[in-house]
């Protein structure tokens, strides 16, 4: 299994016959992902590379199928268009757009309350299920089918975390980039609990950066409800107060939101966080489980209650469940060709 | 964005926000002209955009327009340092003139987006004067929140929560609605990221004034807000950061001596943090981008070795939408055309990597290459030691 997307998954691009659109629903639809559908208002009627294009979400719908879009206009039509495909009934809506306004992402947010819908994003890579689907503008090639799920709100940190993974032959279940915006869709709690209920995946590797109380928020809920081991890396370490670095939400507010009070509160989780980007794939190594616990872990459930027994917490152990051996199932066997 | 105080106090007017009646003035004779029209004491305040300007001697009260003229030829052209300004302190090129109050009482009110809820949040304190973040760590208790959809807007119970929670009464309650509301309309029709009055102030005789002002804008919406736009004041940001917005780059100085590009927020932040473990200081957070084109990457290098600070670059691009082919040429195009003499490392992976790294080898220039994230920290740390 994987979360979200997978080969059921069919794709509408929403700004499809835009430069980016096109682009990226090729790169998509070359990855083997099912883009069925595009959608730009006045177009609707043309096939655009093989892609039928409708005017609205709905008919993309009624016609093809579509079950996740893809959201790629421009920042000033991004809500509408996430509005859109709510309304019209989409489940999995992927918004990459960056630049968004913070009080439209306000309301749209508040509009998909109570809906059966989810919303990845804005402002991120998407989400990829290596082998499977992708639906998102990450460079699909770095990713290798497996056993790890990862959830960032970056872009590029999260390829760099994957291509360490890839190189120590490590698999990805999903990687779902959260989005570095102040107000987002799915948060690392809703992508935690998806990968805690996922047979596939057996290890964590979860992204933040300065910025908000996400992270602390996440840290609580695995300390509750996650028996799968995690790693965790906090971009920002360096980051000057009251400067927004480049993402609208990694901004250090009034002495809040600092890399150190994230950092800590993870720890103090029980997860494995590690100080350098550069060793996020090497502490995910040490951590996964060998292949013969995959059947274990499969059959835990989230649990409702702490994931772990008293006393376990306190033994000052960084793996989350007890008795589970270090040694790593795949040692670094092939260099990534350069 | 953020704007001064004197601006702040003209959008809040349109809006019906009450505001101390003054204008602001960037000449002493002008600041006295306007004491003399106002009567009586006046307020000369230093319009800076960092706050503290009160400890830092940026405001001072005035008896006579003779007086305000020379507490604003003292001001104006000074060197404010506040706890938010740099140690170099802010200029100061303006100042406003504000006909003086007798004050019953000091409160805060804000207004911000609440991001753990997704909903903006107005806050009010009986703790006017002080930081509200001070406030919620020494007396969170004095802090009465309240949550508004836009939706619906502000209602009745919002205001009447904030007022009794603040010991409002009388008169009073119906002038902290109507305050609350005319502040909350123009947080919602301006698009700000933060609407703060600090003190609002209760006037011996019954009145609410916002007695200072301050409004952030959210960057993402000044798109629609043009007459926003005219008040940015660039002599308020760094001259290479406003040099770096006009090619859409993403560049904020910072002390260090390692010079840093990289492609993406995350992965800029994650680079300046290795650079640190490495025993070096990051120069600067740089993120070109996931499209940057040829001639972006080579302002981006131009940008970045301008800051004299700079001994050597640390490239650390993850290759994605912006291939590594597109980069390599822009990175050689600056080399060459720069005359770039500094050490510079590059460390290329994803898209396009092997083209990339040919590119370079056969540039005849002489690029230091790297094998990942630490091997590129470390080599830049050394070369910056080494220059």
């Amino acid at each position: 299994m994987s979360i979200l997307v997978d080969k059921s998954t069919r794709v509408v691009v929403q700004g499809l016959t835009g430069k980016e659109g096109t682009f990226h629903a090729l790169a998509c639809r070359e990855y083997g992902t099912k883009v069925v559908a595009g959608v730009t208002p006045g177009k609707g009627g043309i096939v655009h590379e093989g892609i039928p294009v409708f005017d609205t979400v709905a008919a993309a719908l009624a016609k093809e199928g579509a079950n996740t879009s893809l959201i790629l206009v421009p920042p000033a039509f991004a809500a509408d268009a996430v509005l859109e495909a709510a309304d019209a009934g989409i489940r999995v809506i992927v918004c990459i757009t960056e630049g968004i306004p913070t009080l439209d992402m306000v309301n749209a947010a508040r509009a998909l309350q109570g809906k059966d819908t989810r919303l990845i994003g804005p402002n991120c890579p998407g989400i990829i299920s290596p082998g499977k689907a992708k639906v998102g503008i990450m460079p699909g090639h770095i990713h290798k089918p497996g056993r790890v799920g990862v959830v960032s709100r970056s872009g590029t940190l999260t390829y760099e975390a994957v291509g360490q993974l890839t190189a120590r032959a490590i698999g990805q279940s999903t990687c779902v980039g959260i989005g570095g915006d102040p107000i987002i869709g799915t948060t690392f709690v809703d992508a935690l609990r998806l990968f805690q209920a996922d047979p596939e995946t057996e290890a964590i590797l979860m992204i933040g950066e300065i910025g908000g109380t996400a992270e602390e928020d996440a840290a609580a809920f695995v300390r509750a409800h996650v028996g799968k081991p995690v790693v965790g890396f906090i971009c920002g370490q360096t980051a000057p107060p009251g400067r927004r670095m480049g993402h609208a939400g990694a901004i250090i507010s009034g002495g809040t939101g600092t890399a150190a009070e994230k950092m800590a509160a993870m720890r103090k989780a029980g997860i494995t966080v590690v100080k350098s980007p550069a060793e996020m794939g090497q502490a995910v190594a040490r951590l996964l489980p060998p292949a013969r616990a995959a059947a274990r872990m499969a059959a835990r459930p989230v649990s409702s209650g702490p994931a772990r027994k008293k006393g376990r917490g306190a033994a000052k152990s960084r793996r989350p469940v007890a008795g589970r051996k270090p040694r790593a199932l795949a040692r670094p066997r092939t260099r990534r060709a350069k | 964005m953020k704007i001064h105080e004197y601006q702040a106090k003209m959008v809040l007017t349109e809006f019906g926000v009450p505001v101390p009646r003054g204008r602001v003035a960037d000449t002493a004779p002008l600041a006295g002209a306007i004491a003399q029209e106002l009567g009586g004491t006046v307020v000369v305040k230093a319009q800076i955009h960092a706050g503290g300007r009160g400890k830092g001697g940026g405001v001072k009260l005035a008896k006579s327009p003779q007086e305000a003229e020379q507490v604003a030829s003292q001001i104006l052209g000074m060197m404010l340092k506040t706890h938010q300004t740099g140690p170099e302190g802010q200029q100061v090129k303006r100042v406003l003139v504000e006909e003086g109050m007798n004050i019953r009482q000091e409160l805060y009110l804000g207004i911000v987006i609440d991001r753990k809820v997704g909903l903006p949040v107005i806050m009010a304190s009986s703790a006017g004067g002080m930081e509200i973040e001070e406030v919620a760590r020494t007396r969170p208790e004095a802090i009465v929140k309240v949550h508004v959809d836009p939706a619906t807007g502000v209602t009745g119970f919002h205001t009447r929560k904030l007022s009794f929670g603040l010991g409002l009464d009388g008169d009073l309650l119906k002038g902290a609605a109507d305050f609350v509301t005319r502040l909350w309309r123009a947080f919602g029709t301006k698009d700000c990221s933060l609407a703060e009055i600090n003190p609002l102030v209760i006037t011996a005789d019954g009145r609410l004034l916002a007695l200072d002002a301050k409004m952030n804008f959210d960057d993402n919406a000044l798109y629609r807000h043009p007459e926003i736009q005219t008040l940015r004041d660039l002599d308020e940001e760094s001259p290479l950061e406003v040099e770096a917005s006009r090619f859409n780059l993403n560049y904020i100085k910072l002390d260090g001596n390692v010079g840093c590009m990289v492609n993406g927020a995350g992965l800029a932040m994650a680079t300046m943090d290795i650079i640190k473990l490495a025993g070096g200081e990051p120069a600067n957070f740089l993120d070109v981008g996931g499209g940057a084109s040829a001639e972006q990457i080579e302002n981006a290098f131009r940008i970045l070795i301008s800051d004299a600070n700079v001994r050597a670059v640390f490239i650390n691009i993850f290759g994605g939408i912006l291939r590594c082919d597109r980069l390599a040429e822009g990175v050689i195009k600056a080399v060459k055309t720069l005359g770039v003499s500094l050490p510079i490392v590059i460390r290329m992976e994803g898209t396009n990597v092997e083209l990339g790294q040919r590119m370079l080898a056969e540039s005849g220039l002489n690029f230091l290459t790297a094998q990942g994230m630490k091997d590129g920290a470390e080599k830049a740390v050394r070369a910056a030691r080494g220059a």
